[in-house]
C-alpha cells in the first residue's frame, strides 16, 4: 500500500522534472529520467538508487514546497529508495523486521550474540583468542553466517539488478564513480547540507568509513592467508600485515561513522525525511562497535579484559553482518549498479 | 520609521535588484532590499528562468563559438521589428559579455553546455540549476556582504520631492513603516500578476487567464512611478502570452505548463472549430502567439487535438494527455459537440495533401482548400488513439515600463531624469523590448541594469 503511494508521489515528481529539466546537469538522476515518458515500478527503483542525496535539486527547485506542486526529488526518492531495500531483499520478511526496529534490531542482535558466547566462552588466556572461543566455533559461527549473508546479498541484489536492467559496458565509468563517490560533488561543488550550504566533509567521511571496512576485509583476509597458508596463529604482531591493516581500516571506521553521525544531525531534514533514521543509525552504530571494539582489542589484547573484548568484537561482527542484507549496507550494490546501467553505452 | 537611513533602497528581490543590491553594497553603500514576497517565493520572475543572453567573442567554458555584439543587436531588431531604444540596447548587449565573470564571484554556477531540446548554447549561458539556484546564490552573498533584507514587505507609497526621492512607505506585519534612503532602485517587475489591470486591457476575458509567473507583480511600482510622472514605454496593452494548459495553477506554474504539440495536430475552439493556421512557421518562432489566438476564442478555451502517429515527438506535458479511441470518444471527453468535431476533423483529413512529414523543418505536408489551412506537418488525424490538451491563454510578462536614461535613472515626462531613482529589470525593459522576444534578454537587461543602477545609486549616496 504504502509502496503504491510512494511510487504515485514518485511518478509526479518525474513527470514535473521531465517537464522542466532545469535540474539536468546536476547529475545522472535527470539525463536518466529525461529518456523516460512514463515512471513505472523499475524506473523508479533505478532512479531512486541513481540519486546520491546530495540535495542541490531541492534548493533549485522552483516547484519545491509549499508550491502547489511540492517537488522534493532528494526525498521522494529517498522514501523509494528505502523502499527497494525492503523489496528486493532476501527473505522479505527480515527487511521488513529490520526496516521497523533497525538500530533496536541491531544493539539486540550484539548483546544476545555477546550473551550467548559469554557463557559458552573457554578459558581465556590472553592473548589467546581461540582459548576464549574455539576455533572451531569460530569458524563455522562465521563461515555459516558469511555464507547466508553472501546468499542473501547476492539473491537480493540480483533481483534488484534483474528489476532494472543492465546493460553490458560502462564498467570503468561506473566503478570510477562508485570509488570516487563523483557524484557527491558531480556539479564541481560539493554536496549540500542545506540551502547554499555546501561542504566536502559527507564525502571524506563516507571514503573513511567505505575504505576502512575495505581495509577491515582485507585485514581479515590476510589473516586467514597467515593462518591457513602459513600456518601462523592469531594474534599477529603489531608490524603484521593484518594488524596494521586492521589498525589503519579500523581508525577510518572510528573516524568515519562518528563525522557521518554528526553530519546527518546538522543537514536539512527536508531532504530526507526521518524514515531512514533507524536505517542509518544501525548501521552507523555497529560499524563503530565493531571499530571501536576492534582497536580496544587491539591495544588491551594482553590484559585481563581481553576475553570480555574479544566476544563483544566479535558479537558485533556477527551482527554487522547478519544485518548487511536488510540494512544500509546494501546501498552501495544497488547504487553501484543503478551507476552501472546509467554508464553503459547502450542505456 | 525606521531609525537608519539607508544609502540605497531596492525595491524588489528579483534578478535585477540583486544585481544592483550587491553593486552598491560592494561599493561600500548600506543597502535595504524590500522583497514582497515571502521568503520561498522570492525573486519574482527570475526564479522561473533559466538563462541568460550573452555577447562573447570566443568559445568560453559555458558558451560555444562566437555572439557578437552586432549579431546579437540585429536579433534583438528581428524580434522587436525594430522597435527599441538603441542606446540602451547596445549597452546591455556589450555589457552582458562581462557578466558571468561578475556573477561568479558571487557564487553562480553555470551550466557546462546544452543538453535537451533548447539549443541556444551559442548564444545563452545556462545557470546551473536554473533562476532559483541563481536567486540563492545571490541571497546568501548579499547576506554575507552585510546587505539587509525584509521580506513580505511590500512598498504602498513613493515619497518624490523636487525630482528627488526621500522615502518609501512599506507595510511589513500589517504594519506600515517609513523608510528612508539617499536613492532608490525600482526592480519590482511588470503588472502581469495583477487581474484588474489585465480586466481593463482584455475585459472579462482576463479572468481566464493564467499567469505564469509570480503572483507578487502586481504592478503597484510601476503605477506608483507612472501617476509620479514617469515616462512610460512600450504599448501599456501589450503582453507576452503563449497557449498552456489548461490545467495549470492559476500562478506560477513556471516552464512546465507549455505545451509543444500545437503544432503536430490542429487547435479549435469550444464549438470545434479551427482558427488559425497551425503550421505557419517553426513552433519556437510561433510560440509566443498562441496566447493571443487562444484569448480571442469563446471563453477563452482551446484543444490542441492529435492522433498517435504524433504521440512522443513533443516535449511531455506535466499534466496527462486526454485520450479516446474514436475523435466523437474525445469529444465527449472534452465536452465539445461530438459531431461537428468529427466533421471538422473530417473535413481538415480530406484537405490533407502528400507530403513528407518532418516536424524538425518546414516540410511539404499541407492542406488545400481549408479556412484556414494548415501549410506545414499537416498529416490525417486517423489513428487512434486520438489525444487532446485543453489550452488557456498564458501571460509571462507585460511589456509596459518607465523610461529611463544611460545612467538607469528613471525619466519624467518631462524629459528630465529622477536624480536619485533608477529602475532595472522588467519594469524597464520595455526601453528594450517592445514586442516579441528573445531568450534570455529578460535577464541580460535585469543584470546589466541592475549593475548600472547599483553604481549610479552608490555614487549618488557617496557624493
Amino acid at each position: 500500500m504504502r509502496s503504491l503511494e510512494l511510487l504515485r508521489q514518485g511518478e509526479h515528481v518525474m513527470t514535473v522534472c521531465n517537464s522542466c529539466r532545469y535540474c539536468e546537469q546536476y547529475c545522472p538522476v535527470f539525463p536518466a529520467m529525461e529518456e523516460r515518458l512514463t515512471f513505472g515500478k523499475a524506473d523508479m527503483a533505478y532512479l531512486a538508487n541513481l540519486c546520491h542525496n546530495c540535495g542541490e535539486c531541492l534548493y533549485a527547485c522552483q516547484y519545491a514546497p509549499p508550491h502547489e506542486f511540492g517537488i522534493n526529488v532528494p526525498k521522494t526518492l529517498a522514501e523509494i529508495r528505502l523502499q527497494t531495500y525492503e523489496d528486493y531483499c532476501w527473505p522479505r520478511f527480515l527487511g521488513a523486521a529490520f526496516r521497523r526496529q533497525g538500530l533496536l534490531t541491531a544493539l539486540s542482535l550484539v548483546v544476545s550474540l555477546t550473551a550467548i558466547m559469554l557463557l559458552a566462552r573457554g578459558e581465556g588466556t590472553p592473548p589467546d583468542f581461540f582459548s576464549v572461543v574455539p576455533y572451531e566455533v569460530m569458524v563455522t559461527l562465521f563461515g555459516g553466517v558469511f555464507l547466508f549473508v553472501i546468499v542473501a546479498m547476492a539473491i537480493g541484489v540480483g533481483r534488484f539488478r534483474r528489476e532494472i536492467g543492465i546493460e553490458p559496458g560502462g564498467v570503468t565509468k561506473a566503478l570510477r564513480d562508485v570509488l570516487t563517490l563523483r557524484h557527491l560533488h558531480g556539479s564541481g561543488v560539493d554536496c549540500s547540507s542545506g540551502e547554499e550550504q555546501r561542504s566536502p566533509w559527507r564525502r571524506w567521511f563516507h571514503h573513511c568509513t567505505f575504505y576502512g571496512f575495505m581495509l577491515c576485509f582485507a585485514s581479515t583476509t590476510a589473516a586467514a592467508i597467515y593462518h591457513h597458508v602459513f600456518g601462523l596463529i592469531a594474534p599477529y604482531g603489531y608490524t603484521s600485515v593484518p594488524v596494521v591493516l586492521g589498525t589503519i581500516g579500523g581508525v577510518g571506521l572510528v573516524i568515519g561513522p562518528i563525522g557521518l553521525f554528526g553530519l546527518r544531525r546538522q543537514r536539512d531534514p527536508a531532504l530526507g525525511g526521518r524514515a531512514q533514521d533507524g536505517l542509518d543509525e544501525s548501521f552507523i552504530a555497529l560499524l563503530l562497535v565493531t571499530s571501536l571494539t576492534g582497536l580496544a582489542l587491539l591495544v588491551l589484547r594482553n590484559g585481563a579484559l581481553m576475553s570480555v573484548l574479544l566476544i563483544v568484537h566479535l558479537a558485533s561482527v556477527l551482527a554487522l553482518f547478519l544485518t548487511l542484507p536488510y540494512g544500509k549496507f546494501v546501498h552501495g550494490f544497488y547504487r553501484t549498479a543503478a551507476l552501472l546501467k546509467f554508464s553503459s553505452p547502450k542505456a | 520609521m525606521r531609525h537608519q537611513r539607508y544609502d540605497l533602497l531596492v525595491i524588489g528581490g528579483g534578478n535585477a535588484g540583486l544585481c544592483a543590491a550587491l553593486t552598491a553594497r560592494q561599493a561600500g553603500a548600506s543597502v535595504l532590499v524590500l522583497e514582497c514576497a515571502p521568503r520561498h517565493f522570492r525573486g519574482g520572475n527570475s526564479r522561473h528562468t533559466r538563462n541568460f543572453r550573452c555577447a562573447h567573442g570566443a568559445p568560453t567554458d559555458i558558451l560555444t563559438e562566437a555572439y557578437l555584439e552586432d549579431e546579437f543587436f540585429k536579433d534583438l531588431l528581428r524580434v522587436t521589428a525594430n522597435q527599441t531604444d538603441e542606446p540602451l540596447a547596445r549597452m546591455a548587449i556589450q555589457r552582458s559579455a562581462g557578466c558571468p565573470e561578475w556573477m561568479r564571484q558571487f557564487g553562480v554556477r553555470f551550466q557546462a553546455s546544452l543538453r535537451g531540446t533548447l539549443h541556444l548554447s551559442r548564444t545563452n549561458a545556462f545557470f546551473l540549476g536554473g533562476g532559483k539556484a541563481l536567486l540563492n546564490s545571490y541571497y546568501a552573498a548579499a547576506e554575507r556582504l552585510g546587505v539587509e533584507i525584509e521580506y513580505d514587505a511590500e512598498v504602498v507609497a513613493l515619497d518624490l520631492r523636487d525630482g528627488e526621492f526621500q522615502s518609501a512607505s512599506v507595510v511589513i506585519n500589517n504594519q506600515t513603516q517609513i523608510v528612508r534612503a539617499q536613492a532608490a532602485v525600482i526592480a519590482a517587475g511588470g503588472f502581469e500578476a495583477n487581474i484588474g489591470w489585465l480586466r481593463e486591457i482584455w475585459g472579462e476575458a482576463a479572468d481566464n487567464f493564467i499567469v505564469r509567473g509570480t503572483p507578487y507583480n502586481t504592478g503597484t511600482m510601476l503605477k506608483l512611478m507612472l501617476d509620479a510622472g514617469a515616462e512610460p514605454v512600450a504599448d501599456p496593452h501589450a503582453c507576452h502570452s503563449i497557449a498552456l494548459d489548461a490545467r495549470s495553477p492559476k500562478f506560477d506554474g513556471g516552464i512546465v505548463t507549455r505545451l509543444d504539440c500545437l503544432p503536430l495536430g490542429i487547435v479549435v475552439n469550444e464549438h470545434a472549430e479551427r482558427f488559425y493556421d497551425e503550421g505557419e512557421d517553426l513552433w519556437p518562432k510561433r510560440y509566443a502567439i498562441w496566447g493571443r489566438l487562444v484569448a480571442e476564442q469563446p471563453d477563452q478555451i482551446a484543444y490542441s487535438i492529435f492522433d498517435a502517429k504524433v504521440m512522443g515527438r513533443f516535449m511531455p506535458s506535466v499534466f496527462p494527455v486526454i485520450e479516446a479511441s474514436t475523435i466523437a470518444g474525445l469529444a465527449v471527453a472534452l465536452e465539445l459537440p461530438p459531431e461537428k468535431l468529427e466533421g471538422t476533423i473530417a473535413a481538415f483529413n480530406q484537405a490533407v495533401t502528400p507530403g513528407t512529414f518532418d516536424h524538425t523543418k518546414l516540410d511539404d505536408c499541407r492542406t488545400l482548400g481549408l479556412s484556414p489551412e494548415k501549410t506545414h506537418w499537416a498529416q490525417r488525424i486517423d489513428t487512434p488513439p486520438f489525444f487532446a490538451y485543453p489550452l488557456r491563454p498564458g501571460i509571462t510578462f507585460t511589456y509596459l515600463g518607465v523610461k529611463v536614461d544611460e545612467r538607469a535613472r528613471v525619466v519624467m515626462k518631462n524629459g528630465e531624469p529622477l536624480k536619485n531613482v533608477c529602475a532595472a529589470g522588467e519594469i524597464m525593459a520595455g526601453n528594450i523590448l517592445r514586442k516579441g522576444y528573445l531568450a534570455g534578454i529578460g535577464m541580460t537587461i535585469g543584470t546589466v541594469f541592475g549593475r548600472i543602477a547599483g553604481e549610479e545609486a552608490a555614487r549618488h549616496a557617496v557624493s
